[in-house]
């Protein structure tokens, strides 16, 4: 997630990376992790705090003075099998949601050009 | 499909000839290996009808009439070296179409009682791993990608070198920044590695996982 200043918009970052903020803490699937009291209130995250409380690194461009988080480091790629929502531009440009084939099976591939 | 390419343009070239029917995405910063732990093409990664993944990415060939004769192709008079170099090493690499196809057909027709469908413990443990060094790699293939597409791109190869460095078994940070570099993913001043030596080193063979279709029925309450 790239970040142009340490403070993170807590909906921003539940889109972003799946993790809800809830009164025990930041939550995804089964596992929940405790954040400061009334983080989940306040609308605003700390990037250092939800780095080291989540194992995210946040890495640093000094030239630019732009940060990126990275995921979660907890042992597995993916930390639960609920499939986090994925929103990518279409090949027309629109957006579009993962979420939106709820109901039906859905098969993604990855290519690429190169 | 999910094109993971950092020139969205790139791409179009491709999806603008097939127009395709299906939802055909870009992904410049390969958010698709962030959020699913893809690590190549084509990977493939199947979800249910209730949004959760009953198979973590893995190599996801489609079945072809006919394979491309690699080796004919190397004897090709007047074809760059590294590309001769490369089409002889890619005659080497194991992929297993028929076996995905049928597996995939089967979990189409079976659902969840498919003996291909995973639990989600399963799934989770096959899903590749994540410590620190892979989620740095993350971080870093994706502030490169974005000095790259923000008018910074002589600053984007230092983040993709900490990239490849970090997790060297990720083909989609180390083909996506060598491509950038010289089209044949050759040796360039850039980066330490490309294609045909880092592939030299692991054997060609071992380029894909084999895919795991050991039948794994989700967890049953007794």
């Amino acid at each position: 997630m790239i970040l142009t200043s340490l403070e993170v918009d807590a909906k921003a970052f539940e889109v972003r990376t799946g993790w809800a903020l809830k009164p025990e803490g930041a939550c995804k699937g089964d596992t929940c992790v405790p954040l400061p009291q009334n983080t989940a209130q306040s609308g605003k995250l700390d990037a250092r705090m939800i780095s080291e409380r989540l194992g995210m690194p946040l890495i640093h461009d000094a030239e630019t003075n732009v940060w990126c988080l990275g995921p979660e480091a907890m042992g597995h790629a993916l930390t639960a099998a609920k499939a986090a929502e994925l929103e990518l531009p279409d090949w027309h440009g629109k957006p579009f949601r993962l979420s939106s084939l709820r109901g039906q099976k859905v098969l993604i591939v990855t290519w690429s050009s190169w | 499909m999910v094109a993971l390419d950092v020139d969205p343009k790139a791409a179009r070239v491709w999806i603008d000839q097939i127009r395709p029917n299906h939802p055909s995405l870009i992904d410049p910063a390969h958010r698709a290996d962030e959020l699913f732990g893809v690590i190549n093409v084509p990977n493939g990664i199947w979800i249910d009808e209730d949004g959760t993944i009953v198979r973590p990415a893995e190599q996801a060939f489609p079945e072809r009439q006919t394979a491309p004769d690699w080796q004919k192709l190397a004897d090709s008079p007047d074809i760059p070296e590294q590309l001769r170099e490369t089409l002889q090493l890619a005659k080497h690499i194991k992929i297993q179409p028929k076996e995905y196809t049928a597996a995939l057909r089967d979990w189409v027709a079976n659902g969840s009682k498919s003996k291909f469908a995973l639990s989600a413990e399963e799934v989770i443990r096959r899903s590749g791993p994540r410590g620190k060094a892979e989620a740095e790699a993350a971080a870093q293939f994706e502030l490169g990608q974005y000095l790259w597409a923000n008018n910074r791109p002589d600053l984007a190869p230092r983040h993709w070198r900490e990239a490849h460095r970090l997790q060297p078994d990720n083909w989609t940070y180390k083909r996506q920044a060598w491509s950038l570099a010289d089209p044949f993913q050759g040796q360039s001043d850039l980066y330490d590695s490309c294609w045909v030596k880092d592939v030299k080193k692991i054997g060609a063979e071992n380029y894909y996982p084999p895919l795991d279709l050991t039948p794994a029925h989700r967890a049953r309450p007794c």
